[in-house]
């Protein structure tokens, strides 16, 4: 299910990876997140507030 | 992108029809459906091996070189095979959704030829040792419902699949056929694509391995079990072997579905439709597809052939435009169709292709807004590679080939003189657009 509604509060709390659109929608860097980003992109996961965001580990 | 070269290509071999050799004529009996005892009269039972799963088949496959006559043209092997070691029993799904507006084909096989594509589903199920086929059929499509649903009561008395196969209809609209909303709809959810991984073939059905492939390739796939790989291979390139089903249309005296071999040159292609005048240009691939200027029809359609100008057969969809129509108004307006047609839940479709469609209208008919031009690029930049599926990425592409194949055209629009036929009714039938497309 796709659930983010463009709160933007993603790229407020990670904006080294997380742009908006025109229309407030998160543009997000396709690269894995560096472990310095780690606790600040988990961080922006857990205050989304339609829970879209998600981080998963990079696949090998 | 608005690259002239013309490669030689290898002269096509005489009309090779695989699929559609036994095509009832229309209007014979039966609405032109074949029954199974006609099928068998032109097509034997495919030969099943044993073992299980049975790699055999798979192998067969890998030797015959075969890829997805979906769109994607993913070599289909690779995902037999994927889903034969996948834990649990697997699930085939049969894709004839065709939610493509420009293509025919595989309506055309499942409601004259149902048994052709039942011979493919139920091999490809023995192959990757599945325990239910579903095949999944646009709602708007009752002939092929009909058929299909027919041809699986006739089986039922005279050659028991041994496994439950379903016939599923699916809501229409483009997006419900894309390979991870079918599965969600098969499985009780809505007909909207989900975000991936898991791609289907590791958890889809019942989160078991499918092998979700298009109608036309399950029907090759029962042609070179019955004749073998190198059959296969003696028609179409090295790398894209074989036949593929092209659905032609516009400004045509003899629109339809053909079948040639793969790396035939788009002239050739084009030629078989008859053209009512000079040619212009053709959308290559379908809605989803690639403007091709008149000076490109000596590539091959193939992948490779066509790639030189940035477009691919994708579903096998060829629209011809006529000389002095207006390719961008023509764009506009299945611009407004995509935006039309999202499944309305990614922020990148729901409001950029809207922008996108309307600026593109403003560029077909004036007048254009200062920047209009700087605005389409951008916002086609901030949609490409976004949401679930590549519903945006399509209509990019679409926009980008336009801009790249018509440039005088935009030159000549940004300039306040459009073309003279930009105001006309258009030549692409485009689904619930003003001019009265009522349905396929």
């Amino acid at each position: 299910m796709i659930a983010c509604a463009g709160h933007g509060v993603c790229a407020e709390l990670l904006p080294e990876w997380i742009a908006l659109d025109d229309w407030g929608y998160p543009i997000v860097r396709r690269e894995a997140i560096p472990p310095e980003l780690a606790a600040q992109a988990r961080w922006a996961v857990s205050n989304c507030p339609a829970l879209a965001l998600k981080l998963r580990k990079k696949r090998a | 992108m608005n690259t002239t070269t013309v490669r030689p290509v290898r002269p096509p071999a005489l009309p090779f029809p695989r699929l559609l050799a036994h095509m009832p004529p229309p209007g014979a009996e039966h609405g032109a459906w074949q029954s199974l005892a006609e099928h068998r009269t032109h097509y034997a039972r495919p030969p099943v091996p044993r073992g299980r799963p049975m790699t055999e088949i798979i192998d067969l496959v890998e030797r015959a070189g075969l890829r997805g006559r979906g769109g994607a043209g993913f070599p289909t092997a690779v995902k037999m095979r994927a889903v034969a070691r996948g834990r649990g029993r697997a699930v085939v799904v049969a894709n004839g959704t065709e939610g493509e507006p420009a293509s025919y084909k595989d309506k055309l096989l499942l409601a004259h030829q149902p048994h052709l594509v039942l011979d493919g589903a139920l091999l490809a199920a023995a192959a990757v040792g599945a325990g239910r086929v579903v095949i999944g059929v646009e709602e708007s499509a009752p002939e092929a419902l009909r058929a299909l649903r027919r041809a699986l009561a006739e089986r039922a008395s005279a050659e028991p699949a041994g496994i439950d196969v379903e016939v599923l209809a699916t809501p229409s609209g483009y997006v419900s056929g894309e390979e991870s909303a079918l599965v969600q709809f098969v499985n009780g959810g809505p007909a909207r694509p989900t975000a991936v991984p898991p791609r289907p073939f590791e958890k889809g059905v019942g989160r078991r391995p499918t092998l979700v492939s298009n109608v036309e390739t399950l029907c090759h796939l029962s042609q070179i079990a019955r004749n073998g790989a190198t059959w296969f291979r003696g028609s179409g390139t090295a790398e894209e072997p074989g036949t593929a089903l092209v659905t032609l249309s516009g400004a045509l005296s003899r629109p339809g579905v053909i079948e040639v071999p793969i790396g035939t040159p788009l002239s050739t292609i084009v030629e078989r439709g008859g053209p009512l005048g000079p040619v212009g240009a053709a959308l290559v691939g379908g809605f989803f597809g690639t403007w091709v200027p008149a000076s490109g029809f000596g590539l091959a359609f193939s992948r490779a052939g066509l790639s030189e100008v940035g477009a691919s057969p994708g579903a096998g969809v060829v629209i011809v435009l006529p000389a002095g129509a207006c390719g961008l108004a023509e764009t506009a307006r299945i611009m407004a169709w995509y935006a039309a047609e999202g499944a309305g839940q990614c922020g990148p479709c729901v409001f950029g292709l809207p922008a996108i469609a309307g600026e593109m209208a403003a560029l077909s008919h004036g007048p254009v807004p200062a920047g209009g031009l700087m605005r389409l690029q951008r916002w086609a930049a901030q949609v490409e590679g976004r949401g679930a599926c590549r519903h945006p990425d399509g209509s990019v592409r679409l926009l980008r080939s336009a801009l790249g194949a018509f440039p005088e055209d935009v030159e000549a629009h940004l300039g306040g003189r459009p073309c003279p036929a930009s105001h006309g009714e258009g030549v692409i039938a485009v689904p619930g657009s003003a001019d009265g497309f009522a349905g396929r």
